[in-house]
This record gives structure tokens, C-alpha cells and sequence, in this order.
């Protein structure tokens, strides 16, 4: 039991992720800036006794994932934007059905194809609500590639056990980026597998809820326990039913199965924000340039706090509220347009002013437009 | 040592990839240090000017870009036309003897690195591990045979014999680089 070290990229760091949480399926169409995803999982899955299929477009990769899963594989997919947004209505069917798969998007600038090679974070509310639909979303935002390794791990255990689609939000700058990373042996990691039936096949109801959890035993096709699935509203039979009070049932059902358990699912770093009267928010690449604008802000005497989000969505309010409420200025850093200073906005006493450090034009944002929003810099 | 920035260009496919990849995995390999390596994708990466950074601290890397690079490694003229611009005041520059570089005050060599690896080796396949001995000489980042384990395990298989000469010429033309080094004129006249 030793600690791994190496050198990684981000895009491999979260094959590994997958890899070490239990994934033996690929489906995906290669695109730029997350091809290396898809060409390590080539490399790497055979060996496991996993499958890599390169499929004809990024649909048919989404619902091969969504396959695989029912069929008993943990699953994966990655892409970026132009992909992401193919495979959408596939992702609300996947949270439909409570299908387990992890979606990785590492993120270029957009809209349509944009800049292949260059960073943004212009995908985080396409993350949210980029499916039709009244659903819930699990994000995360990894900022170092020692975090992509262990988010895509965390986002497969979260796949498993909630029973849905998990999206990691990379960005082209830490997906490409390479770093001296150290992550824990793999003894160290604890893995989740989805819940199997107790019951006989004979028996079997697959959205029969008995559980405190809310969710639903799924065994792979192919065991014996047969079951139907469908987008359409449905019983605890698996077989559509439109009546209203099923209808509230299940969408209150696939909300509640997160919210129960929404304050375990916050994951976030947290740097002096006890002594501190400003606060910077940030994720991702951005979050980089963030860290390095908090020290240089220290470095000057400035009482500046740093929150860097980990999981995205379900948006972690009250860690966000909690780090913001005694601030007179806060900063969210991000690489687009102002997605995320949305929420922070929502949340937030109206009284404290939220000013956002943004930069949408394919170029990590520099510490120094971060500083540059903060009080008393010069 | 505080953060320390290396930027290793020339043409697309002259290695300089490869060799920042190698450097930073020697970094990781054999030293305590914190290393990042970036490099450019895309259109700028396929053929005219290419570029591999590496950034070395004592200290977590946050910032992950280099903005003004430390070192300078240059083996052709349109590589040192795009990426010369913002190397730090008084920073160290290596370029190929046939690279027209304006004196910038840091210590500054011009090395027939192109040209000996040619005659020495007949193929200018391994000017990046060339660069990379010389390099390394010059910062002691790791020591010379850990540099060679680290060459040798990500060279394709075949090449090492001939990556092996390469360190070996890279290190014979760092011990010689004092007689590249060049100095601003009126030094020159005051000798």
C-alpha cells in the first residue's frame, strides 16, 4: 500500500479515475480537447477484459453507455461541447430510466464547434440543464489533475450508487495539462456498486422502491430478472403509466434521491476564509489562476479568502453561503460569460456586492484579471 | 529554488515535445520538486514553430502557464521570432548557431547544435536530446545518468544506442559552452 507517483495529464488522470472505480466500458466518438480520453481507454480497457468501442457519432456513444450499464458495466463516455450537446436528450433518458454512466466533457470554447484547442467553462448550466426536463444533475469540476483522477472516481461511486448520469466538467486546460501528481494506493479507494435485488426474478419489480434511499435494485440484463424501461413516465413496473399522481411520484422521486443526501455531495477546497472580508469563488482551470491571484492578494496583506468548488451541481449553496455571508466583496472567476456567478448571486444577501472575473475568448484567465476585482489591490 | 519557467521551442517535429515531456518526468522521477508541462495543440503544433513548457518549483504550481519563461531554448529562426518576445529580464537563452537572436542581457549562447549532431550522428533526429543534455547541464535539474533512465524509457525502442550518443554530445557541447557564450558588444570591446 503505497502512494502512487507520476507524471499525468488530466485527460488520463481521469481514465485512471474510471479505471480504478470499476469502469469496463467505453463507448465515444474522439474529439478535440479529449481524444487522449478515448485513446487511453483504448489502450488500457482490453487488457482489464473491458470493451472499447469507437461508435459512428457521439449519440450512439451515449446510448451505447446507457446499454452497457442495464447490461451490468460500469460505463463511460467522454466528448467535448459540440458532443455534449449531442448526446443530451440521451443523458435526460439515462435519468429517466435511473441508468448509471459518467459523461466527460472536457470543455472548449463554444458556441458549435468554436475553438478546438482552447480552454472554457461555457458548459457548466448546459450540465444542469442541458436535457429537457425538470431533472437534477450531478457535476463535478476538477482543478489539478490529482483532482480529475479522484472526481472521475468519485463521479463513477455517484453514477452507481444515485442510479444516474455523472457529468465531469473538465476544461482543454487541465484535461491537456501534464503535472507531478501523487494519489493514493489503490487499497485506499473505496468503491460502490449499485444495489442487485434481494427478491427472486419471478417477483421482480424494477422501480419497486423499498429502500430508505430511494432508489430502485438494478441487475444487469441478461440474469434473469427481466425488465422493461422507458422515457415515458412509468409505474413500478417499468411499463408507462400517465396518471398524475404517478407522474408526481417518480419526478419527486428522482429530485428527493439527491436532495436527502445533496450536503455528502459537496465537495470543495477552502483556503483562509475565516480571516478574510472578500471571498473568491472559482472552479475548474479558472481555479488555478484563482489560487495563484489568493496568494498573490495575501502576499499583499489583503484579507482575501478562496472557495474552489469541487461538485458543481447540485450547487453547493449553503457551503457557498456560509463562506460568502460576512464578505463586502466576492469575485467568481470563471472562463465564460457569467454561468455560475448566476447562483452565487441567487443565493446571496442582495446587500453584498458580487462582481464576476470572466474570460471567454479560448485563454486561461490570468490572476491578474482576477485581482483586478478585488478591493484594494493598488 | 522559487518557480522556475522553460520553454523549448523549433519546428514541429524536431522532438521538443517529447523532450519537455522527459524533463518533466525526470523532475517527478528523481527530485522532490513540483513540475507542470504544457505545450501547443492544434494548427500550432503541426509544422512552422512548436513549443514544449515546463515549469519547475519548490512550491505547488498554481498558475499553470508560462509568461515569462526563465529559459529559452531556440532551434530555428521563426521558433525565436514567435517565442522570444517575453523571456524574463536576464534570462538564460540557448539557441542554434543559425538563429539570428538579438542579446537580451541574460547569459546567452548561440551552439551548433543542429550542425554537430548532423556530423557526429548523421541524422538530426535527436536534436531534442541534445538540447535536453545541454540543458540540463546548465541547471542541474538531475544528474546526468538519471537523466539517460529517463531518456531511454520513453525514446521509441531501437533508438537507444543513438539517444545515448546524443546525451553524450549534448554534455560534450555543455562542457564547451562557455566558448558559445555570447556577450553585448561593448563588453566585447572592453576586452
Amino acid at each position: 500500500m503505497s502512494e502512487r507517483v507520476s507524471l499525468m495529464q488530466g485527460n488520463e488522470a481521469s481514465v485512471e479515475g474510471a479505471l480504478d472505480a470499476g469502469v469496463r466500458f467505453y463507448a465515444g466518438y474522439p474529439i478535440t480537447p479529449s481524444s487522449e480520453v478515448a485513446e487511453d481507454f483504448a489502450a488500457k480497457l482490453p487488457p482489464l477484459g473491458g470493451k472499447f468501442i469507437q461508435m459512428e457519432d457521439e449519440i450512439a456513444s451515449m446510448a451505447a453507455i446507457v446499454g452497457a450499464s442495464l447490461a451490468g458495466k460500469k460505463a463511460v463516455t467522454a466528448t467535448s461541447g459540440p458532443g455534449f450537446s449531442l448526446k443530451q436528450e440521451i443523458i435526460g433518458f439515462a435519468n429517466m430510466i435511473e441508468a448509471p454512466c459518467v459523461v466527460i466533457n472536457v470543455q472548449r470554447a463554444g458556441p458549435s464547434t468554436g475553438l478546438p484547442t482552447s480552454p472554457a467553462q461555457g458548459d457548466m448550466m448546459q450540465a444542469r440543464w442541458g436535457t429537457h426536463g425538470d431533472h437534477p444533475a450531478l457535476a463535478v469540476a476538477p482543478s489539478s489533475v490529482a483532482d480529475t483522477y479522484l472526481l472521475t472516481f468519485q463521479a463513477v461511486n455517484w453514477a452507481e450508487r444515485f442510479r444516474m448520469p455523472v457529468m465531469v466538467m473538465l476544461d482543454e486546460t487541465i484535461g491537456h495539462l501534464r503535472e507531478k501528481v501523487i494519489l493514493p494506493s489503490r487499497e485506499e479507494m473505496i468503491i460502490v456498486n449499485r444495489k442487485h435485488p434481494q427478491g427472486s426474478p419471478q417477483s421482480f419489480q424494477p422501480y419497486d422502491i423499498e429502500d430508505e434511499d430511494l432508489i430502485p435494485p438494478l441487475p444487469p440484463y441478461g440474469s434473469g430478472y427481466r425488465f422493461h424501461t422507458t422515457g415515458l413516465y412509468h409505474d413500478e413496473t417499468g411499463f408507462p403509466a400517465n396518471r398524475p399522481e404517478i407522474t408526481k411520484r417518480l419526478l419527486d422521486r428522482l429530485h428527493d434521491k439527491i436532495d436527502r443526501y445533496k450536503e455528502t455531495l459537496y465537495l470543495y477546497d477552502s483556503f483562509g476564509l475565516r480571516q478574510a472580508n472578500q471571498l473568491i469563488i472559482s472552479y475548474g482551470g479558472a481555479a488555478r489562476s484563482a489560487k495563484a491571484a489568493w496568494r498573490i492578494a495575501r502576499e499583499k496583506g489583503l484579507l482575501v479568502g478562496l472557495l474552489i468548488l469541487k461538485t458543481i451541481w447540485p450547487f453547493p449553496e449553503e457551503i457557498v453561503a456560509q463562506a460568502g455571508h460576512d464578505k463586502n466583496n466576492i469575485v467568481v472567476a470563471e472562463m465564460n460569460r457569467g454561468q455560475l456567478i448566476g447562483e452565487v448571486e441567487r443565493i446571496m444577501d442582495k446587500r453584498i456586492p458580487i462582481r464576476g472575473a470572466q474570460r471567454a475568448d479560448g485563454v486561461l484567465i490570468t490572476p491578474e484579471q482576477i485581482l483586478a476585482q478585488l478591493e484594494g489591490v493598488n | 529554488m522559487g518557480r522556475y519557467e522553460i520553454r523549448l521551442s523549433g519546428a514541429g517535429g524536431q522532438g521538443l515535445i517529447l523532450a519537455g515531456f522527459i524533463l518533466a518526468e525526470a523532475v517527478v522521477r528523481f527530485t522532490d520538486q513540483e513540475v507542470i508541462q504544457t505545450q501547443s495543440y492544434g494548427p500550432e503544433a503541426r509544422g512552422g514553430a512548436s513549443k514544449a513548457e515546463v515549469i519547475i518549483s519548490d512550491e505547488e504550481i498554481d498558475y499553470p502557464q508560462v509568461t515569462k519563461p526563465d529559459f529559452l531554448l531556440a532551434l530555428t529562426q521563426e521558433a525565436y521570432n514567435k517565442y522570444n518576445r517575453d523571456l524574463k529580464e536576464y534570462g538564460t537563452m540557448i539557441v542554434d548557431e543559425r538563429v539570428d537572436a538579438a542579446f537580451r542581457g541574460g547569459p546567452t549562447y548561440v551552439v551548433p547544435i543542429q550542425r554537430k549532431t548532423q556530423e557526429r550522428l548523421g541524422t538530426r533526429l535527436v536534436v531534442n536530446v541534445v538540447s535536453l543534455a545541454l540543458f540540463n547541464h546548465l541547471h542541474e535539474v538531475v544528474p546526468v545518468d538519471k537523466l539517460q533512465e529517463a531518456v531511454l524509457e520513453r525514446v521509441p525502442r531501437g533508438t537507444e544506442d543513438l539517444n545515448k550518443k546524443a546525451l553524450e554530445l549534448g554534455q560534450e557541447l555543455a562542457q564547451e559552452l562557455n566558448t558559445y557564450k555570447v556577450f553585448r558588444e561593448e563588453e566585447e570591446e572592453d576586452e
